[in-house]
């Protein structure tokens, strides 16, 4: 069981309150992702949880005990840094064997949960090398190991991804999501990258200035964004946001409208612009388009190959019912 | 740093460097040289380089006169005494620095170091007044802690640098691991500032046992290392060049034969960390 409840707990750093007293339940088994830009607190509220920071006020309970003053070791917590935080001198064995070792596991045991976790990450192999011989991949797949033996009531990732290039990126972000499946352990997981979030959570808090946002599913805030600073950050490319009298048109004081959203015609659309930059990635084409009036840029998402180049005129028509309102605050208005 | 060098750079470049480690060099070989020289022959014009008597009449001479065992021990008992002690003070004043700084940590830092940038002879007063007042006038203890003190902000700052290049991360895994603060320190955190530590022991030794001022001031006869041994034969009346070189050569002998056996870890050392 691994429920995580925080209750009004903030953080300050000398005079400056990184994190105002905040409410959030991370239920059992869930895989949370904690998103935001970089700044916002999401890791700050990653290392409370851990234990790592010392809370200002409020109180944590994991699996319904308060851990507010519980020693980071005792919290039945494993996570997985940025930087990998392997120790350099201990061979891939002793790195996965460490916490065990710790915890005064015999050695039959610390044995046995070794060579599981080791054949589950592709480590069988390298189990006698250093981790200054690895690759960044598999040294984060040590990081992994050494979380996973631990047996913990919640695996803690600390944008675990963004030291690996985009390719491997990719795989070790599907096989986080396959361990989660496996292990149906609880997961929280920090990044700043939001297609990360949306790909691998059941839910994602978007945290601003240690604010939280919203929480929902990765759908729940594509669709139903509740302010106008969730609707910029999630959602690839970004949602272009219109201000003025078209937002006025819909009684509100912006409005938003996703790439995907607006269809593009050579003749006969709503708005009217100039193509600045075309990018044609062959599946979808992207129009970055000047001198609308709307905005400085709007962007455009086509599906598959559309012919527009720099400098064409191009008609765009939102669909009606993808348009957002804000109103003067930001807030969504329905 | 995929820089071609061809073989004529590698050849002027080596030349000169070893140019420059003879010139550098020079003076501990003429010392050298000058102790197995006769008094007449040391100071003969024009100087003789190698085409002399060679003789051991000079060891002879001094280690008659003096009491070597006793210095040697003195120096030895002295540097070492120095070195542990200041480790002792200086690794968990070096943690704490590296690892839960506060705000006033870099100026700590600075003052301490700013301590070394004072003239020794500006305190030579105070304390020699209270060596008196302590009795510890000549006595191997009282070096030993003063020098241990003269030295503390080399040994604080060379740690607190090796340890900052231990990544925090790594401490705070060991801690989710279940470590707690001594198995951190023991499983972790030392096995990776080995090397800091050894070069840092390393060049306070050296730095000890080369210290003159504090020893010849505060030093008689019962607690004088080796630099006062020296300083014996180094008289304004008399020619005792080769004597006092052969006392040089039997006081450097040993931190020579330790240096060139430690030569990378010093070496990293005198980098104070900045070389990875």
């Amino acid at each position: 069981m691994g429920q995580i409840i925080l209750e009004k707990v903030s953080k300050t750093f000398g005079d400056v309150e990184v994190i105002p007293p905040l409410d959030l339940t991370i239920e059992d088994g869930e895989f949370t992702v904690f998103v935001g830009p970089s700044g916002c607190g999401k890791s700050t509220l990653l290392r409370l949880i851990a234990g790592l920071e010392d809370m200002s006020s409020g109180t944590l309970k994991i699996d319904g005990e308060d851990a507010t003053h519980v020693p980071p070791a005792k919290r039945g917590l494993a996570m997985v840094f940025q930087s990998y935080a392997l120790y350099p001198h201990m061979s891939v064995r002793k790195n996965i064997a460490f916490p065990m070792r710790m915890a005064g596991v015999d050695k039959a045991e610390q044995d046995r949960r070794i060579e599981q976790a080791a054949a589950a990450l592709n480590l069988t192999d390298y189990l006698e090398r250093r981790p200054g011989q690895l690759s960044g991949g598999q040294r984060q797949r040590v990081a992994i190991g050494r979380a996973i033996v631990r047996e913990p009531e919640a695996f803690l990732f600390d944008e675990p991804l963004s030291n690996l290039d985009a390719a491997l990126r990719v795989g070790m972000r599907l096989e986080i999501s396959e361990l989660h499946k496996r292990l149906e352990t609880t997961m929280i997981y920090v990044t700043h990258d939001q297609v990360e979030a949306m790909t691998m959570a059941d839910k994602i808090v978007v945290l601003r200035a240690g604010h939280i946002e919203q929480v929902g599913s990765p759908l729940e805030l594509y669709h139903k964004p509740r302010n106008s600073f969730v609707a910029g950050f999630i959602g690839s490319p970004k949602m272009n946001l219109i201000e003025g009298p078209e937002a006025a048109k819909h009684n509100a004081h912006s409005i938003g409208i996703r790439p995907e959203h607006i269809d593009v015609t050579d003749s006969g659309g709503q708005w009217q612009g100039r193509v600045a930059v075309a990018e044609h990635l062959g599946s979808d084409t992207f129009f970055h388009i000047h001198d609308t009036g709307l905005a400085e840029t709007i962007t455009v998402r086509a599906t598959g190959e559309v012919g527009f180049r720099h400098g064409d005129t191009i008609h765009l028509t939102p669909r009606q019912d993808q348009i957002h309102r804000f109103d003067a605050s930001g807030l969504r208005v329905e | 740093m995929a820089r071609s060098v061809t073989t004529q750079r590698k050849i002027i470049n080596t030349a000169a460097a070893w140019s420059i480690g003879f010139l550098i060099f020079f003076p501990i070989l003429w010392t050298i040289l000058t102790s197995f020289k006769t008094e007449a022959t040391a100071i003969a014009d024009p100087p003789v380089f190698l085409a002399f008597d060679w003789t051991l009449e000079n060891y002879e001479v001094v280690l008659e006169r003096s009491n070597y065992a006793r210095f040697l021990w003195n120096s030895i008992f002295i540097a070492g005494g120095s070195t542990l002690l200041g480790l002792i003070v200086a690794i968990p004043a070096a943690w704490s620095m590296a690892f839960v700084p506060s705000r006033r940590t870099k100026d700590i830092l600075l003052w301490m170091l700013s301590t070394k940038m004072l003239p020794a002879v500006g305190v030579l007063y105070p304390i020699y007044l209270m060596f008196i007042k302590l009795g510890l006038l000549d006595n191997r203890i009282g070096l030993t802690i003063v020098i241990m003190l003269i030295n503390l902000p080399i040994i604080v700052w060379m740690l607190y640098t090796y340890f900052r290049e231990i990544p925090g991360e790594i401490l705070e895994a060991a801690r989710m691991d279940g470590a707690t603060l001594k198995s951190e320190i023991l499983y972790v955190l030392t096995p990776m500032a080995v090397p800091g530590i050894a070069s840092t022991l390393l060049l306070n030794f050296i730095l000890a046992w080369n210290e003159a001022f504090w020893t010849l001031n505060l030093t008689a006869a019962k607690a004088a290392p080796l630099t006062a041994f020296i300083a014996s034969y180094s008289s304004p009346e008399g020619l005792f060049y080769a004597k006092l070189s052969a006392a040089s050569t039997m006081a450097i002998a040993p931190i020579l034969i330790l240096g060139w056996f430690s030569q990378k870890q010093l070496v990293r050392g005198l980098t104070f960390g900045a070389v990875k």
